[in-house]
């Protein structure tokens, strides 16, 4: 493979357990399974959305692509290099071309620094922009291509509105002239019509600067506008995997097909026709998994083999996986 | 069905140190029996401030209702003394928060905050109380009622907690429930099971529900009524149907075009509503929408909108120039016709 087709990352069997209980405090000792046994490849200029509900997994990965979480095992590929095997002083470059954006742009941002601190200081210590005259440039420039004004450096983020906060969020991850951006949550913490915004935004800068995004959130509709690709979790597992119009459009896993089915749709008109297939239950403790497939206490169409057997993530179609033993 | 809760020039205001917010300002709105009722907008619109006005629960002393009448079964909630308003209380207008977790008292089992209103408002016994609170607890889908009377909030999930504060609050029955966001904090696939079960039971219990929501598509299913609000006013209200499909207020349009939806073919990009909801200090002389308006005329930057009629039915906006606003079929567009200052721009104005 050469360098253009090479993926930019690839998660490789990514497992990620927790150890709770059992200190102090006694309780039963127990093991989380928040990421257990995650695949997918990255490449470059794409972006791979990744999504499902609370506590399936979905931030854990990003974390354990970023080495803020160490893996229990697997691998982290990314320009060629498993990351899962490097120390701090060796990571320390590649964080430079790994930045995330996160949900709550108000706690990822520091209170007592101005904005123009916040977006410049990083460019100092990577030795990006040495000079200090020539770093207040570049953060004018920065602010600029997210959409704010030369002015917002003085601002402190509690100044600004939610909007405006996840623009200096952006611009400051943008500052580090990065390959792969992991969005978590970006707009969910924003109302609607600010949502939109930075959506738009961050295709742009996509387009400008051929990004590449693993985009984490839970809002399907959202996901289908950004992703070229969307993932699936559910209970630390991927359980489908295809092109955006693909999976939207004939999914495979009845989980899938029951988080698209939840979704309501702003016209009364439609909603009155359409069926509603309310999925029971709730998602099992990763603590106490299922046996067999982590879904089938929930599934509408299980069988008796679901119980026992754990499915694989196969590829039903080209390019369109999915870990159902019916699909 | 007659009109339950009649709300008329409703203002409530919060006095700081930095000047006054005119969180609502001056709304009107009401609920018939039975009835369910939205109120939509963003953060900061005032659509839960004018709940905890209705439960006359605002914080004083900063927050204050400064004008206007809340009838509810004929009485102004306004009027009655503060003895006469904690009968009010959870016995005839319930709540619904939306974080349970919150609302519930973390070192009581859920039987005795269950029993605790049914004693004090219905004078039951401890006994039968109980008996209630189990039935209650099974009327909202949780199962094995009499062992989970025994456990505490944090060993029910966000789910069971939300059906648990619908019990609380069916617990009386009230002739109205005012509902804030009672599926924000809840999973899509979790969300919908609470709302299939908010809708059966005000049917089956004929109970009339006030929803407030930042999510236009939850209250497309539920709702009877819609009421859009913006910078605490009303900007538009409508059926359901008149709302989402002939939405005539910008901002109702603009809301409407913003987010993606999965019934529609992908569009390459997103239609935003360009910069920012007004300082609620400082509001602007004319319509509070005019700075972020592609409609916008001279008219609207002096002089405030009514709400007026949009044809026979009860569908009214608050805008000059509502008779060109949107009347493009299902889908319309928040893109205007002349687009002065709005759209296109990337610069926030502040």
């Amino acid at each position: 493979m050469n360098a253009e087709t090479a993926p930019l990352l690839e998660v490789r069997n990514v497992v990620k357990h927790f150890t709770v209980g059992g200190g102090m405090f006694g309780g039963p000792r127990g093991i989380v399974r928040a990421v257990d046994g995650v695949s997918f490849a990255l490449h470059r200029g794409e972006t791979l959305g990744l999504v499902g509900e609370s506590g399936c997994g979905k931030t854990t990965t990003g974390r354990c692509i970023l080495q803020l979480e160490r893996a229990t095992s697997g691998s982290v590929m990314f320009e060629g290099r498993d990351l899962t095997t490097l120390d701090e002083t060796e990571l320390r470059p590649v964080r430079r071309k790994i930045q995330v954006i996160f949900q709550d742009p108000y706690s990822s941002l520091n209170p007592r620094m101005t904005v123009g601190q916040i977006i410049g200081e990083p460019l100092g210590v990577h030795g990006l922009v040495p000079d200090a005259g020539r770093r207040r440039a570049r953060v004018r420039d920065l602010l600029s291509r997210v959409g704010l004004l030369p002015q917002h450096a003085h601002r402190y983020p509690h100044e600004m509105s939610g909007g405006q906060r996840q623009r200096v969020g952006i611009a400051r991850a943008l500052a580090m002239e990065p390959s792969l951006i992991i969005c978590d949550e970006p707009v969910s913490a924003l109302d609607v019509s600010i949502q939109a915004q930075i959506i738009n935004l961050l295709e742009d800068l996509q387009a400008e600067y051929r990004l590449t995004y693993l985009f984490i959130a839970h809002d399907l509709a959202v996901v289908r506008h950004i992703s070229d690709r969307v993932a699936v979790m559910y209970l630390g597992k991927i359980v489908e995997l295809a092109d955006r119009k693909a999976l939207y459009d004939d999914p495979l896993h009845p989980y899938t097909k029951a988080l698209l089915a939840a979704v309501p749709i702003p016209d009364p008109e439609l909603e009155a026709r359409r069926e509603r297939v309310v999925l029971g239950g709730e998602v099992p403790s990763p603590l106490n998994p299922p046996s067999g497939c982590v879904f089938h206490p929930r599934c509408p169409i299980a069988i008796d083999r679901c119980r026992s057997v754990i499915p694989d993530l196969r590829e039903i179609r080209p390019g369109h996986w999915a870990a159902c033993l019916l699909a | 069905m007659g009109t339950l809760l009649d709300v008329r020039s409703l203002t409530t205001h919060f006095v700081t140190s930095a000047g006054v917010v005119r969180a609502v300002d001056g709304v009107t709105w009401d609920v018939n029996a039975g009835e369910t009722v939205a109120l939509v907008g963003e953060s900061g619109c005032g659509k839960s401030v004018s709940a905890l006005s209705i439960m006359r629960l605002v914080q004083g002393p900063a927050g204050r209702i400064v004008d206007g009448t809340m009838v509810f079964k004929g009485r102004d909630l306004l009027k009655l003394s503060e003895e006469e308003m904690r009968r009010v209380r959870g016995r005839e207008i319930a709540m619904i928060f939306q974080e349970p977790m919150t609302s519930l008292n973390p070192v009581l089992t859920i039987g005795r905050q269950l029993t605790e209103g049914l004693e004090i408002h219905l004078g039951m016994t401890a006994a039968a109380a109980r008996t209630r609170a189990a039935e209650l607890l099974a009327m909202v889908g949780i199962p094995d009622p009499a062992r989970r009377l025994a456990q505490y909030p944090h060993q029910f999930s966000g789910g069971m907690r939300q059906r648990m504060m619908i019990a609380m609050a069916l617990a009386c029955d009230p002739g109205l429930i005012l509902a804030d966001e009672p599926t924000t904090a809840l999973d899509v696939t979790i969300q919908a099971q609470i709302l299939e079960l908010m809708k059966d039971l005000s049917r089956r219990l004929g109970v009339a529900m006030l929803i407030i929501t930042h999510n236009l598509g939850v209250v497309a299913r539920y709702a009877d009524r819609v009421n859009v609000m913006y910078a605490g006013r009303i900007i538009e209200r409508g059926t359901a149907r008149d709302i989402y499909t002939n939405p005539r207020h910008p901002y109702t349009l603009g809301l409407l075009a913003s987010v993606p939806r999965l019934d529609e073919p992908r569009r390459e990009r997103l239609a935003p509503i360009e910069g920012q909801p007004p300082d609620l200090m400082r509001l602007p002389p004319g319509c509070a929408f005019a700075p972020r308006c592609g409609y916008r005329v001279e008219r609207c930057l002096v002089e405030v909108p009514p709400l007026s009629s949009i044809g026979d039915g009860g569908h009214v906006a608050a805008c000059w120039e509502a008779d060109r606003v949107g009347g493009r079929g299902r889908r319309a567009s928040a893109e205007s016709p002349a687009t002065p200052g709005a759209g296109g721009s990337r610069i926030i104005r502040t």
